[in-house]
């Protein structure tokens, strides 16, 4: 049987029906990337007023790279440009010039991916050490000589395990001094930015690394950027497949093949729509 | 160019002529993203001494990159009649959703958020 209105308009809604299909996933999208954002502003609006982490569970500002994060921001708004060329490309029979956006456009995604999970390390080794005086230092940490590893999920350190493994001390290379919009003090006499300190385990009553449990903003921030960097991540393997295996179909059904393309940018196109509210509510608010 | 024999739509120069405007706006839209990302990132250095103004100029410059993404890149300035029902079908509830959560946003329960108890 064959699949009606692939590249025929239907004549009650004078679209293909892929059209149809994809508006109506992205509408479900649309709720619920809305929903994690609600989540986000509800946390972020009831947390105490100060600066993280003097004051317990206020909201943390300018723990994300921004430098990092505009960058990132720019690649995936590069390959939203490249995978509309591509479509254009094929509107005007350029083959050629389709594939080489195509693969510009998912050379990004996975650019992207690298360097949100070089984030991601960052953040696993990054901790939170509240001391039993009330003040608190954050910074990476050193544990017997070594920095605990992201990839190695069952390396996070707790007071508990530090109390197991009987350690006596840590090492923190210190991060350096933040006001409340989370821009870094530069005052007189500032001792050089990452000094290390040593801390006495007996000192310590609090510690965590950068992940969900310790604190809301890590919850929240971890959740919904790994929601959509598994919308980069699918999308990514779709383009590719129509890059490659699935470009045959242009020899045999071009027009579908083009509304192919249409349909996986239009996809491709709202994952960077949110990115582009993420990138500002994450990293800058 | 065996592969430029099989033209996928009406593929006479008129045609052809309006895809390259296309992509000469394509093209623009580019470089006013990328405008609108530098401009976000200079606008958090600026203390705007209130948190409601920083948040609605981030939002606001947000709003116009998104706009220029949905209307030109995903073609909504030119489409069909349904699309639109969809997208204000989905409007209506996000607006919803948003309404809700800004509601809600100071009727939490007692002491469960003010406390500064650090659980690990």
């Amino acid at each position: 049987m064959e699949i009606p209105y692939t590249y025929k308009a239907r004549p009650d809604t004078g679209l293909y029906n892929a059209k149809v299909g994809i508006w109506l996933f992205l509408a479900s999208e649309i709720m619920l990337f809305g929903a994690l954002f609600s989540a986000y502003i509800l946390l972020r609006v009831s947390a105490p007023q100060g600066f993280w982490p003097d004051t317990a569970l206020a909201w943390p500002r300018g723990l994300l790279n921004i430098p990092i994060g505009t960058f990132n921001t720019a690649v995936l708004i590069t390959s939203s440009v490249t995978v509309v060329l591509a479509w254009a490309s094929l509107k005007m029979n350029n083959f050629g010039r389709f594939r080489i956006y195509m693969v510009i456009t998912v050379l990004c995604a996975f650019a992207f991916l690298g360097i949100k999970s070089s984030e991601y390390n960052d953040k696993f080794t990054h901790y939170v050490v509240r001391l039993k005086d009330g003040k608190a230092v954050t910074g990476h940490l050193t544990v017997n000589g070594q920095h605990p590893r992201f990839w190695n999920f069952s390396d996070q350190w707790s007071v508990a395990r530090l109390a197991t493994e009987k350690v006596a001390e840590i090492k923190v290379a210190v991060d350096p001094e933040r006001d409340i919009h989370g821009h870094v003090k530069h005052h007189e006499g500032a001792s050089a930015e990452h000094a290390e300190r040593t801390i006495a385990t007996s000192d310590i009553e609090f510690m965590g690394s950068y992940t969900p449990s310790t604190h809301p903003f890590f919850a929240v921030y971890f959740l919904i950027t790994a929601l959509h960097g598994l919308h980069v991540l699918g999308g990514a393997l779709v383009l590719a497949y129509f890059a490659f295996p699935g470009a045959k179909m242009w020899k045999t059904n071009p027009e579908q093949f083009t509304n192919r393309i249409e349909v996986g940018g239009l996809f491709w196109h709202f994952v960077d729509l949110v990115w582009i509210f993420l990138f500002p509510v994450v990293y800058l608010l | 160019m065996s592969e430029h024999s099989n033209s996928p739509a009406s593929g006479h120069d008129d045609h052809d002529h309006d895809i390259a405007a296309h992509v000469k706006t394509y093209l623009i839209i580019f470089g006013a993203l990328l405008l609108g990302t530098v401009i976000t990132v200079l606008m958090y250095y600026v203390d705007f001494s209130s948190m409601a103004v920083t948040v609605s100029v981030a939002l606001f410059i947000a709003s116009i990159k998104a706009f220029l993404v949905a209307a030109y890149f995903m073609h909504l300035m030119s489409e069909k009649k349904l699309v639109y029902s969809l997208l204000i079908l989905s409007g209506i509830f996000f607006t919803g959703l948003m309404g809700l959560t800004l509601w809600g946003t100071h009727d939490h329960p007692r002491n469960t958020i003010s406390k500064t108890v650090y659980v690990p």
